[in-house]
């Protein structure tokens, strides 16, 4: 088949590989029909995220059609159409009991455990195409994926609904509203958006659906901000103003209720902090730039919620601790539960609640994935989101 | 690295402590098979805490040995103290004790799980045969005998005379507290053995025993929590490291580069 691989920094390259098939007996294999490129890919593309090898598949957006399940798999059935959950998850777990999905004990292999064991003091979850820490589990910027404990994860999708209306339940989606989630919304409360990706913009329409009276987005790129405003969030270009200074008088004094990191490890900004975190970066002394969590827990009114969508990997530095403990801030975060809300937003979408289309720019066969890549990387004023058709390249 | 013929009041020592009251250092058990050194945490720990000026390349470099398996020549520096030969490890498993204790007890389950076991034979009610790969595609053996066997509470062996490894241990389920399963510690301990075919062996045992004990208890987890055992490999056809060795790329579609 042919698949996205990762060959190092800047370096992505569609090949071919062997195909997949059952291994265990909960598998399923999907032929991918839709694979998005994910805002964390970039975190790959830039080798932020530690844990890769060349030739490793990366992809972890994606749907299709089962082509074979294992002989223990009762869920699913050949020719059923799913959206597959970016974390992999046993479900039979203690974790995966409180339906903290993204902290499964089991779908990281044994002898792969080890590495996020000591890097963060116990073994991470598998998940697909996000390096050896995650699994090492082949990605689904491919034509087919091995689907372990396909009898729990994958969402089943009615007939007639299209692929673009479903794609994002597999990551960006349910993240967006975990984030928001995790802001413990009250009535009348505000919420502030760092970042205008993917995440940032669906954390917008999850607040709002989630009682918040007002969203605040923050970025710098104009057409992302029209999105934002689209949603009904008021904007601010941090290159045009002082955030946290916009943001007290835009609240009256009191501060956003609500905070929501939807940046993560590689934050943008001509500001002293971040500048000495690119060079800290750069010459290995550092492994995260954390810019904009610092400006959010400065933000933040006192008393009031941190949500941290936004990728993490190392150690941060310069962190306002002193801010976070005397303004006696909450903080919530982690990778998503994405099994935890597929039911309930898949629901939402068919009712037309919420609406994910909006945000794809472009659409392109799997073959010019690289370029994919490229653009979204570069372009990020107008690529706001890059699908790929699999079965594409040979029309 | 000790004399492992010179060890041997230690090593009876540490076997008698293994056999008397509990207590939390003694505590744990694997089989022979499970054992091996703990260099990866040490070398994990001491790297991000030598220097934190250099934290984030340090970072970087320890996870992306790990990830390349590189481990072993990468801490040859870091290996060189000293044998530890016991080990233990706790894991809490969703299940209930009696079916853990059943599927442990029926030792032929064992090679499902256990990372270098090739066989375990069950010689009678008390008496087993094992056999193991070790280094450069050798194996070692030894027969095993049942000391002490409570039903869904504990099992302990010890090798019988004659074994290319001297080795003790015992399996432990305790009821795990707040309705969460079962607690089950394995514990083991061994002697090295000497000459050639003992440095290969200690090798083996001294370089990764607490590894191999925490890897084949995720898999005992792994599979009586879930009825299988993760693994990241694409499909059933290519053995071993099949997800990294299967991927060479055979035609490319490059991308523009960025530099």
């Amino acid at each position: 088949m042919r698949a996205l691989t990762w060959q190092g920094k800047h370096d992505v390259r569609v090949a071919t590989v062997p195909d997949p098939g059952i291994v265990n007996p909960r598998d399923a294999i999907i032929r991918v029909t839709s694979t998005a490129i994910c805002g964390s890919d970039l975190h790959l593309y830039d080798h932020y995220i530690p844990g890769m090898k060349s030739g490793d598949i990366l992809g972890h957006e994606f749907m299709g059609e089962v082509v074979d399940v294992g002989s223990d798999n009762r869920a699913l059935s050949v020719g059923q159409r799913v959206v597959v959950p970016f974390v992999i998850a046993c479900g039979g777990c203690f974790f995966c009991q409180k339906q903290q999905y993204a902290a499964c004990d089991n779908s990281n292999p044994a002898e792969k455990a080890d590495i996020s064991e000591i890097a963060y003091g116990y073994p991470m979850t598998g998940a697909f195409g996000y390096s050896h820490m995650t699994g090492g589990y082949a990605g689904g910027q491919a034509e087919y994926v091995r689907v372990p404990y396909a009898d729990i994860g994958p969402i089943v999708i009615p007939d007639g609904v299209d692929d673009e209306r479903v794609l994002f339940l597999s990551d960006i989606l349910p993240t967006g509203w975990m984030a928001a989630e995790n802001c413990a919304i009250e009535s009348g409360d505000t919420i502030a958006v760092w970042g205008c990706g993917p995440v940032g913009l669906f954390a917008i329409q999850s607040a709002f659906l989630q009682g918040a009276a007002r969203v605040i987005a923050i970025d710098h790129y104009p057409h992302r901000l029209e999105l934002a405003k689209t949603l009904g969030a008021e904007i601010i270009d941090y290159q045009d103003v002082k955030v946290r200074e916009a943001l007290v008088e835009m609240t009256g004094g009191i501060g956003p209720d609500a905070c929501i990191d939807a940046v993560g490890m590689e934050s943008h900004g001509m500001t002293l902090d971040n500048v000495v975190d690119q060079v800290k970066v750069s010459a290995g002394l550092g492994t995260d730039r954390p810019h904009v969590l610092r400006q959010v827990i400065m933000a933040c009114r006192k008393g009031g919620r941190v949500s941290i969508p936004g990728v993490y990997g190392g150690f941060a530095d310069k962190f306002p601790v002193g801010a976070l403990m005397e303004k006696g801030l909450t903080i919530r975060t982690g990778q998503t539960h994405v099994q935890r809300y597929s039911d309930r937003l898949l629901q939402m979408i068919l009712d037309g609640a919420i609406d994910t289309t909006f945000l794809i720019s472009h659409r392109l066969p799997l073959e010019e994935a690289a370029n994919g890549y490229r653009m979204f990387k570069e372009q990020q004023n107008e690529v706001t989101k890059v699908v790929l058709k699999p079965d594409g390249w040979r029309h | 690295m000790r004399s492992p013929v010179d060890d041997s009041s230690t090593a009876e020592q540490r076997r008698r402590d293994l056999t008397s009251p509990r207590t939390p250092a003694k505590i744990g058990l694997t089989v022979a098979a499970l054992t091996g050194a703990a260099v990866l945490g040490v070398i994990g720990v001491r790297a991000l805490s030598r220097n934190s000026g250099n934290v984030g390349r340090r970072f970087r470099h320890i996870l992306d040995v790990l990830t390349n398996h590189r481990l072993a020549d990468d801490a040859s520096d870091d290996a060189q103290y000293e044998s530890e030969e016991l080990v233990g490890r706790t894991v809490t498993i969703s299940r209930p004790r009696h079916e853990l204790y059943a599927f442990w007890r029926d030792f032929g389950n064992l090679a499902r799980i256990l990372e270098n076991i090739e066989s375990v034979t069950e010689l009678d009610e008390r008496r087993s045969h094992w056999v193991v790969r070790a280094p450069a595609g050798t194996t070692v053996e030894w027969d095993s005998v049942i000391v002490e066997d409570i039903p869904d509470e504990l099992i302990s062996w010890e090798s019988a005379s004659g074994a290319d490894v001297t080795n003790s241990g015992r399996i432990d389920f305790r009821d795990a507290p707040g309705g969460r399963g079962t607690l089950v510690t394995a514990t083991i301990a061994y002697d090295p053995p000497a000459g050639a075919v003992g440095k290969l062996v200690a090798r083996l045992f001294q370089r990764e025993p607490k590894i191999q004990a925490r890897r084949d208890l995720r898999r005992f987890k792994q599979f009586m929590e879930t009825g299988e055992i993760a693994t990241s490999r694409m499909n059933a056809d290519v053995p071993g490291r099949a997800d990294a060795a299967a991927r060479a790329p055979v035609h490319e579609t490059a991308g523009v580069p960025l530099h």
